[in-house]
């Protein structure tokens, strides 16, 4: 074990090299080419035996991927933003082939009249691809999210690939003490990729061919079928990776302060962190609140979600992102998801296009929830500049 | 010494692409992607984009292909077989990894993974089957598509007739980027055909070959001129026969004299409406064109003893 004091971005390149990835299609776009940048000095140095693949842009660097992981080998690939954009048509690719690959986002906001700050724009229009997509908190959390992934996705009740999420800038060039595992440890923890179905001329199979409406609906059943049991593999492997290494992140969702919460929040990405100080202060002024961190959107979390948020009143959910005319997307599946409880359910925007989220801003959304406050069918946005 | 280059009469026989498939009677398309597997072999990987290959040798639950096929998408057929290369080689496997690409997901919408593919000199082999338009679509028009040629989207309007512009040089495109081999291959010059795919396939890092194949239904052409057009496109320097290994570029086919043009257009629907004055632009253009690659700074490969053109073979066979 070595402690390091790592970005959320070099967190991740570490866990990369860890994992003994055997491909890595790779294309730059700020604020993820910190992580590319540091796998290539790890493989240029023979730190890594990797292949390295400079793309002409993300969409070859994902149809790379694709076709590297289609012959049963590990890859894995980084983006953002427009990045990940230009990759949606390719996104739809992999899971639909069972192709375990992992990738980093790091979210970024998307678009005209926006930076390249952190919002998740970007990520959740991708929730309905195929793809698990989870978002992680901090440096520590994205490591070990990369060595969970492997496992999870190469899981053959799984099979299918992970975008993990990092917050730009507040997380992915931040730095912070990481620790690192041996890599024996690792090795015990993730064992080699045996792959069920690959491009080999032993055994000739096809991988994707067109698929008329006599079996395109079954197909889109069984990934949705599929997905919806995976949940619970996300679970076991989180509490397996806390047994091996004695951290663990409660899988699907992580509750805080929850267990007589009449209010509550969730939460995801760093904002989690503020949002628990929030937590704090207002517990000592007496107040029933707690919060829980969403950290998977896919598989989303219904039941874990559903027995955390028992006995509340009053929730709010965090987005830092909207679909234009409706709501925040995490909102929409939480009050979905949650349909039935009971409880009032409030959508509160804020974050967007990197704008700061301070304890301030958490305590605004909880004094809205614990007046069980409503705007109808609209959104409380937070932060907003001036009379807005 | 050299070895004796293969020819249509000792090429492995052996199907990779079976029969049964739905290509149109007369697509030169098919003909041309049999006889690049049957040369590569059962040890060979096979991607396609969206294509006619595509829809006509593989709708599921069935595939044509004998050998393992993926498909994805259209731009992307650089990329995919990159990184099926960099897969196999990362566990040691030699299978042949082949693209085989429509001329719009070559020239158009294909390019820069195309273009990326042969700049980092990936071991790939780069196929594209050239039949000048989107057929798979319903034949509009695409960077391949020659001048004046009716397609769906350059239709024969009252005020402009056909494409306007002029064919796209993908060679000079691909081969400006120091690749290990390019070469252009014509279905009706067989033993040429075989002798480049053979060459190509021993060889190591990104390969391009070019193959042009009349398409019957989007030439609007008798399925029985196949071949013939074929021939004629590269008698009327429509096509021309050269390879290009190590920059140094070898005209492999040169016709004995210049068809008029006309000769070849007037066996196409897809022409049928050309005016005189198109139909000498198109000339004028095809006279520079023949110019460059017949004469200036191009060596013609020496004829083998027997005097035979090395590339003509029709008087041998009656075709792949």
């Amino acid at each position: 074990m070595k402690v390091k004091v790592l970005s959320g971005d070099h967190a991740v390149a570490y866990a990369v090299k860890m994992c003994n990835v055997d491909v890595i299609p790779n294309y730059p776009i700020t604020p993820q080419t910190l992580i590319i940048e540091k796998l290539s000095d790890f493989v240029f140095d023979g730190e890594c035996d990797a292949t390295f693949m400079p793309a002409d842009s993300e969409h070859s660097a994902m149809s790379m991927a694709i076709g590297a992981a289609a012959t049963g080998v590990r890859t894995f690939t980084a983006t953002a933003s427009q990045g990940l954009a230009l990759m949606h048509e390719m996104l739809y690719v992999a899971p639909q082939t069972r192709l375990p690959i992992v990738m980093a986002n790091v979210n970024r906001s998307l678009g005209a009249g926006s930076g390249i700050w952190a919002e998740y724009n970007d990520s959740m229009p991708e929730r309905e691809s195929g793809w698990m997509q989870c978002y992680v908190e901090d440096s520590q959390e994205a490591f070990d999210t990369i060595v969970q992934a492997y496992r999870l996705c190469e899981d053959q009740r799984v099979m299918l690939p992970l975008m993990i999420c990092l917050d730009a800038f507040v997380l992915s060039h931040t730095v912070e003490k990481v620790i690192l595992p041996e890599q024996a440890e690792v090795d015990a923890f993730l064992p080699r990729y045996r792959p069920l179905n690959y491009l080999d001329t032993q055994n000739p199979k096809f991988i994707n061919i067109a698929v008329t409406p006599a079996h395109s609906m079954e197909m889109r059943y069984q990934l949705d079928h599929l997905m919806r049991q995976t949940s619970a593999v996300v679970d076991e492997v989180d509490a397996m990776f806390g047994k091996h290494f004695g951290r663990s992140y409660g899988g699907s969702i992580q509750p805080y302060r929850m267990e007589d919460a009449e209010f509550a929040l969730i939460t995801l990405g760093t904002a989690t962190s503020t949002a628990r100080v929030a937590v704090d202060e207002l517990r000592q002024e007496g107040k029933k609140v707690g919060l829980v961190k969403l950290k998977y959107m896919r598989p989303f979390p219904h039941d874990q979600l559903r027995k955390a948020l028992k006995g509340v009143s009053s929730l709010g959910v965090f987005d830092r992102s909207i679909a234009v005319n409706g709501f925040g997307p995490v909102f929409t599946e939480v009050r979905s998801s949650c349909y039935g409880m009971g409880m009032q359910i409030t959508n509160h925007i804020a974050g967007i296009g990197g704008r700061d989220l301070t304890v301030a801003t958490f305590k605004g959304m909880f004094d809205r929830i614990m007046k069980r406050e409503s705007v109808g069918r609209e959104c409380f946005w937070h932060g907003l500049r001036g009379e807005m | 010494m050299v070895e004796k280059a293969m020819t249509i009469k000792t090429m492995p026989q052996e199907d990779q692409l079976g029969s049964g498939h739905g290509a149109c009677g007369g697509c030169g398309l098919s003909t041309a992607v049999n006889n690049v597997l049957r040369i590569l072999g059962p040890d060979t990987v096979v991607y396609a984009p969206a294509s006619c290959l595509l829809v006509f040798s593989a709708a599921y639950p069935i595939s044509a292909f004998k050998v393992p096929f993926i498909y994805s998408a259209f731009e992307n057929t650089g990329a995919v077989i990159s990184g099926i290369s960099a897969g196999l080689r990362k566990q040691g496997k030699q299978s042949y990894v082949v693209g085989i690409a429509g001329d719009g997901g070559t020239f158009d919408i294909g390019l820069q993974a195309l273009a990326g593919a042969a700049e980092r000199n990936d071991d790939v082999l780069y196929v594209c089957v050239d039949n000048e338009a989107y057929m798979n679509t319903g034949t509009q028009r695409s960077g391949s598509t020659p001048f004046g040629a009716w397609t769906t989207t350059t239709p024969v309007g009252t005020r402009t007739q056909g494409k306007r512009s002029f064919k796209k040089d993908m060679m000079c495109v691909v081969a400006g980027q120091d690749i290990a081999y390019a070469a252009t291959l014509s279905i009706a010059h067989p033993n040429d055909f075989v002798r480049k795919v053979e060459k190509a396939k021993a060889m190591r890092g990104f390969r391009f070959l070019h193959i042009m194949t009349p398409c019957t239904s989007g030439w609007k052409t008798d399925p029985a001129v196949t071949y013939e057009l074929a021939r004629l496109a590269v008698e009327t320097g429509m096509w021309s026969l050269y390879e290009i290994e190590n920059g140094e570029t070898t005209v492999t086919y040169r016709p004995k004299e210049m068809l008029p043009v006309e000769n070849y257009l007037k066996l196409q629907g897809r022409f049928k409406h050309m005016t005189k004055e198109d139909i000498d632009t198109l000339q004028r253009w095809l006279c520079k064109k023949w110019d460059k690659c017949y004469s200036s700074g191009m060596v013609t490969e020496e004829r083998p003893k027997d005097g035979k053109e090395l590339a003509f073979a029709g008087e041998e066979t009656e075709g792949l």
